[in-house]
């Protein structure tokens, strides 16, 4: 798309690096200005935090002396005697294996669904399925849902009805928890990638279904990989990232569900590791390793799932 | 006929599939939406019903007692109620406004003027997007000590007027709704800058700060932000929220009367902006 102001400065040779910039910033004064103050916070709350966790990544400190350099000590440290770390990493990957695939496609499928129907149908539907992520902290429901005694909803069901003899410990049970928190994190994820697919599905050309029906596409299948699946392209790329960053923080998220630490580390994940370090022991030399190797984890999986994507289209 | 009252019309759909896929809406819709309709039956169930045996989903004799007791419960603290419910609003508020007007400012320079940097920010902007906030929590929390704002609303709020996501979606939409010749001609009768975004731009790109707010609006007012806050009486209305889930089942029913009022606000911005949204966001959107 063609600029609407003038961005070549012109007759820049022989000039010093500074003087240039100068005469940048005098040219595109408009946009600076009104880039200016995002860009700061932007800067000072995102780009030098990840900076500064990478330079604290490689020393020792406790908040109260200053940071001692150690090299790379802290991640020997992860990788060869925590032993819990290495369960948060199996977790956190059977936790984003399981969720983020089915939450994408959950957001899709419903959100795709939905289209079909009456505006007004379609906004009452749209409201009860996003509700779970407008409601915040409300997830805390659960725990009265599968509440260890008979008072507990599912358990006071199960119980009456004679399926089970004595209630089942839900939320402390390590075989259980990992399925109660994915349940809760699946209950939650229809969230802003749900509403981009909806906004991008509603944003369709209708004349191309039309078109496509007298060109012999016969059910909504075959109209579904022919017709919509191409025009949403932008929106499938962006509700990837979304759902892949949910993925690996969604558990962390609902762990008021299960307590901390989690009984055997059953729902322990690297952002939770994370929490331990930072929060509880202040070993923010350490933690901060983590939150690199969390980092380099989620950057790394986007990447691998933008090239699987793209691979599938071509 | 009754096809047509529910579904628009499509030239490609069977009976039997439109019925299986209202089936299968219906069952989602309900796993969604039941547990927060318990608990607003809940918050209006008078003492003996929360606690029958086997649990009874539905109110039978609704009564306010539950808000009442929230109220008696609250106003022996020494920090009253309202003082939560103002907090989280002056966050949420003063955090969505200043999200919204900040990120779209930026956004039309990225989208609508090149120059040197503009590319940088915006792919650092998407990076952002790729990993979970908790990465920079610790760093977060140093910047924020050191700027000497622990302890004030602004430990929240200036960080959430930079949230990556509001750029990248505003700068979406004014890319797809913004055409330069509109642009043109309002410079040509001499309009500066500003007013164009304000009088030319934002207008324009209505479905996008709509839908940015629900979302913006809906982080915020969910969050406890425990580890900025420690003055009891700066804690917002989910850490209250907290609290009085943590008193036990004693207290389910004050615990559903909070979680009512939780829950009410961001879903009646929802509501209020999603007729204007989903309607209008057709047009443009993510290309």
């Amino acid at each position: 798309m063609r600029s609407a102001v003038s961005t070549t400065v012109p007759g820049n040779r022989g000039l010093s690096l500074v003087q240039k910039l100068r005469r940048e910033i005098r040219t595109n004064k408009a946009p600076y200005l009104f880039v200016a103050p995002y860009a700061m916070l932007f800067f000072l709350f995102t780009v030098l935090p990840v900076v500064i966790a990478i330079g604290l990544s490689f020393t020792h400190y406790n908040m109260l002396q200053p940071p001692k350099w150690i090299g790379y000590q802290n991640y020997l440290r992860l990788f060869l005697s925590d032993d819990v770390f290495l369960i948060a990493v199996k977790n956190t990957f059977v936790f984003a294996l399981i969720t983020g695939p089915l939450s994408y496609f959950a957001c899709f499928i419903f959100a795709w669904l939905i289209n079909d129907l009456q505006p007004k149908i379609r906004a009452v539907l749209t409201l009860l399925l996003f509700a779970p992520s407008l409601s915040g902290r409300l997830f805390m429901i659960w725990t009265v849902m599968f509440g260890g005694d008979s008072y507990g909803y599912i358990n006071g069901f199960l119980l009456y009805w004679g399926i089970i003899d004595e209630p089942i410990q839900f939320l402390l049970d390590p075989q259980w928890m990992m399925p109660v928190v994915i349940l809760v994190v699946l209950w939650m994820s229809l969230g802003t990638s749900f509403l981009a697919f909806i906004a991008g599905l509603q944003g369709i050309d209708t004349q191309l279904f039309e078109a496509a029906a007298v060109d012999g596409v016969r059910n909504r299948w075959q109209e579904l990989f022919f017709i919509t699946l191409p025009q949403m392209k932008g929106y499938l790329m962006f509700g990837a990232i979304m759902s892949i960053t949910g993925s690996f923080a969604a558990a962390a998220n609902i762990i008021p569900l299960v307590g901390f630490p989690s009984t055997d580390y059953a729902c322990h994940t690297i952002v939770t590791h994370l929490i331990d370090y930072g929060n509880v022991r202040f070993e923010m030399g350490y933690a901060s390793a983590i939150a690199v190797i969390l980092f380099a984890a989620m950057v790394g999986m986007q990447r691998l799932v933008q090239r699987i994507l793209n691979s599938l289209e071509s | 006929m009754i096809r047509r009252l529910i579904w628009s019309q499509k030239p490609t759909r069977s009976l039997g599939g439109d019925l299986a896929v209202l089936l299968f809406i219906a069952a989602g819709a309900a796993f969604s939406s039941l547990p927060l309709v318990y608990v607003v039956c809940n918050a209006f169930k008078p003492m003996n019903e929360l606690f029958v045996y086997p649990p009874q989903f539905f109110v039978r004799n609704p009564t306010l007692d539950n808000f009442l007791d929230l109220f008696v419960l609250m106003s022996e603290s020494w920090i009253p109620f309202s003082r939560y419910v103002l907090n989280t609003v002056v966050i949420t508020l003063m955090g969505t406004a200043g999200h919204v007007i900040l990120a779209s400012m930026a956004a039309y320079a990225l989208s609508k003027h090149r120059f040197v940097g503009s590319k940088l920010l915006f792919s650092l902007v998407i990076l952002s997007l790729m990993f979970a906030r908790q990465v920079t929590a610790i760093p977060n929390y140093l910047i924020v000590s050191r700027l000497g704002w622990v302890d004030t609303y602004w430990a929240i709020i200036l960080p959430a007027w930079a949230m990556s996501l509001g750029l990248f979606l505003m700068k979406q939409f004014m890319d797809a709704m913004i055409h330069d010749s509109l642009l043109e001609a309002a410079r040509i009768e001499g309009a500066s800058e500003w007013a164009l975004f304000w009088h030319v731009v934002m207008p324009n790109v209505r479905p996008g700060w709509l839908t940015l707010i629900i979302l913006s609006f809906q982080a915020l007012w969910g969050e406890t932000h425990g580890q900025y806050i420690y003055s009891e009486q700066l804690k917002t209305l989910p850490y209250a929220l907290d609290q009085v889930i943590a008193g036990g089942i004693a207290r389910a029913g004050v615990g559903a009367a909070v979680g009512v009022m939780v829950m009410i606000v961001p879903i009646i911005v929802f509501v209020v902006n999603q007729s204007k949204v989903i309607d209008t966001m057709g047009a443009s959107g993510i290309k």
